[in-house]
């Protein structure tokens, strides 16, 4: 089913919880609503489910405008971060219940809740009562209810959060592949990255109501079109610092007290158009220490201190001092970094991103 | 021998001869926690020993006498079970024990659970403003003093044409359903005035009841596709089951031994015994008998016969409501 939200907008008295947001979303596809808590992405995903009203803009299934729509009439299924089981009902009772609300004939509902439950794993707890189970049993249990109805739409509204990390990489795993099988046109709310990153066919990064950006992941990663999105999205974060761009000899330079780095001349100019002072982001593994595979190079390397040092396991994040500019950078384990040492930075600045200070958009890419 | 049969007999060789030092430590840990268990329980025991039990011994003993106000001077004289004989062969015994059955039934099905379970389901359903607005107002017949509230009933039950509701209500439905007076319908005005007090109870309980169910529940069976009265019947109603049961118990119980608007409003009148029910006739008997002859042993023993079934009632209920459940430990959780 097609989804298209336009000009969609919420508000309460004086608190806006969505602003004008416009999306369309292709038959088949997942979207992710990405962002902090209280940037928008639940009222609107409550507005397509058809529990809030909007106070402005419409929705679209298909070409047809829902607004008026009740939620039993949209064909949706929904899961929730709390499951939202009915603690009253059995397993069956909870995945039967749209379909018994459809009135359905006996044997068919039976039909249908087992070859659901079979599907998800759980087709030997139908008599459980919901207390019995387990945290990922009873996602489990939630998905099978959205599923039964053979909803056109899934929406999901940051189901995983209540699971341990472990649990959450293999449900992860499942919707998605669950999703592709079935076809099912799907919105997921999250405010985890890395769930949007892997799961999602297209984000979109929400803050304070507005939509910032909607688009391929990788495009988020590597072309952001705003700071908050080149800030929010990936793990870690973005460092960013406070520079003059200046022309030196024909090449472009980003300057501070603490950097002097050359530019790469295309992005050196984007950058140079604002006039003076920019914010420029590079990714912790953009930057890398001198070594055999890193050699220093003329106008990209820097001296620091590492100041605090936290191991990930298969490398190390490292948190350094340049002159008092503070950043992060991803360092391999065999370097064997200590807290005090001083060690070289090579920056990759063909990577580097450049936002206007007032704006907050991209010099590269808005 | 093989070992598994060692261990068997060494287990056993060592419960006999009592492992030393371990077994009691723990001995002493579970007397000290019973200890402290009845330590906790006490100041309740307590008011329950000296309010309820004593009494309750005291009244056993009152209904064997025949203690009145006629005698009372004198040394107590037991009777036997002639007080017993004389409730249950009572021309009357019959029609009370009818009127308290239905005025029980009648107020606590109508009003204290089902106006109460309305005004709950009502009022969380609209604004908060709002639904705080009709709560507060329909527990302004629970603040009133009693007398007052009475009073009221009574002006508005009065006879045609006097009676507020015999002025105002034909006026608005074109002359009929006129003259409902207080002497006419006397049930009609017993039940109203006990269930507009007693509907607030529950409503209390039942609207925080209904509060605390979680918003995504609503929102899930909504997607589900029920409509308002599925949610209300699939959802809302199984999920305050627990309080549904503690007001129908506790209400049966309180009105089984209340009878204050009654004796303000009817004195169980109008004519014999129209609208007496059993606590009633126990406090005339006991302190307003014709005369002044308060005969207090026999009064006790229809409290004695209400407090019997009032405990055989609240048996039943905690059994039939499976009411253990409630304070049955949680399953385990785990994730």
């Amino acid at each position: 089913m097609r989804v298209e939200l336009d000009n969609l907008s919420k508000s309460w008295d004086d608190v806006i919880g969505a602003d004008r947001i416009t999306l369309d979303i292709t038959d088949g596809e997942l979207v992710a609503f990405l962002g902090p808590s209280g940037c928008g992405k639940t009222t609107t995903l409550l507005m397509v489910a058809g529990i809030y009203k909007p106070t402005g803009g419409t929705i679209s299934f298909d070409g047809h405008v829902v607004n008026e729509v009740a939620p039993k009439d949209r064909g949706i299924g929904m899961v929730f971060q709390s499951y939202a089981l009915y603690p009253h009902m059995s397993v069956f009772g909870n995945i039967s219940y749209p379909l018994r609300l459809q009135k359905l004939g006996k044997g068919e509902i039976k039909e249908r809740v087992q070859a659901v439950a079979d599907m998800m794993g759980i087709g030997d707890l139908l008599d459980r009562k919901i207390a019995q189970l387990s945290g990922g049993q009873q996602q489990r249990v939630a998905l099978g209810r959205a599923l039964v109805k053979q909803p056109d739409l899934l929406l999901f509204d940051e189901p995983l959060s209540n699971l341990d990390a472990r649990l959450r990489l293999t449900m992860r795993g499942e919707i998605k592949r669950l999703q592709e099988d079935l076809g099912i046109t799907s919105i997921y709310v999250t405010h985890d990255q890395v769930e949007a990153m892997t799961m999602a066919d297209r984000i979109a990064v929400m803050s304070k109501g507005v939509l910032q950006a909607y688009d391929v992941p990788e495009a988020l990663y590597d072309r952001p079109k705003t700071l908050f999105v080149a800030a929010f999205v990936g793990n870690p974060p973005m460092n960013f610092f406070d520079v003059d761009i200046v022309r030196d000899n024909g090449d472009f330079r980003a300057k501070s007290e603490a950097i002097d780095l050359v530019l790469p001349q295309d992005r050196g100019e984007k950058a140079a158009a604002a006039d003076g002072k920019v914010i420029m982001g590079v990714r912790p593994e953009d930057i890398n220490v001198v070594g055999d595979a890193t050699p220093p190079a003329e106008g990209l390397t820097l001296n620091g201190e590492a100041v605090v040092v936290e191991p990930l396991g298969r490398e190390d994040l490292v948190g350094i001092s340049i002159n008092g500019v503070d950043m992060r950078v991803l360092v391999d384990k065999t370097k064997e970094v200590a807290v005090g040492d001083t060690i070289s930075l090579v920056f990759n600045t063909s990577r580097a991103q450049f936002f206007d200070p007032e704006t907050e958009l991209s010099l590269l890419w808005a | 021998m093989t070992k598994q049969v060692e261990e068997e007999a060494e287990a056993l060789a060592r419960v006999a001869v009592g492992a030393p030092g371990k077994q009691r430590s723990s001995r002493g840990r579970r007397a000290r926690s019973t200890a402290s268990a009845y330590g906790f329980m006490a100041p309740a025991a307590a008011l329950v020993l000296t309010f309820f039990v004593a009494p309750g011994i005291l009244l056993l003993i009152l209904s064997l006498t025949n203690l009145s106000s006629a005698n009372f001077s004198q040394a107590w004289n037991f009777i036997g079970l002639d007080n017993y004989e004389r409730l249950f062969t009572d021309p009357f015994f019959p029609k009370i024990a009818r009127n308290t059955l239905f005025y029980v039934l009648t107020t606590l099905i109508f009003f204290n659970l089902g106006l109460a379970l309305v005004l709950a389901l009502v009022t969380t359903s609209i604004p908060r403003r709002a639904g705080f607005f009709f709560r507060l107002v329909w527990l302004l017949p629970r603040l009133t003093p009693s007398v007052v509230y009475i009073l009221m009933w009574k002006r508005i039950g009065s006879a045609d044409p006097f009676g507020i509701y015999n002025q105002i209500v034909p006026e608005f439905l074109g002359g009929s359903g006129g003259n409902l007076y207080l002497g006419g319908s006397p049930w009609t005005f017993v039940i109203l005035t006990n269930g507009f007090i007693g509907a607030s109870f529950g409503m209390i309980i039942f609207t925080s009841a209904l509060e605390s169910i979680p918003k995504d529940l609503l929102t899930a069976a909504k997607v589900d596709g029920a409509g308002t009265w599925r949610i209300i019947r699939d959802i809302k109603l199984p999920m305050i089951k627990w309080p549904l049961l503690f007001i129908a118990t506790y209400q049966t119980l309180s009105l089984l031994t209340s009878f204050e608007y009654i004796l303000l409003l009817t004195e169980g009148g109008p004519g014999l015994f129209t609208t007496e029910v059993w606590a009633l006739t126990s406090y005339k008997r006991a302190f307003a008998s014709y005369f002044g002859n308060s005969q207090w042993g026999y009064g006790a023993t229809w409290a004695i016969v209400l407090v019997t079934i009032a405990l055989v009632l609240a048996v039943v209920y905690v059994k039939l409501f499976k009411f253990n459940e409630l304070v049955e430990e949680p399953r385990i959780e785990n994730l």
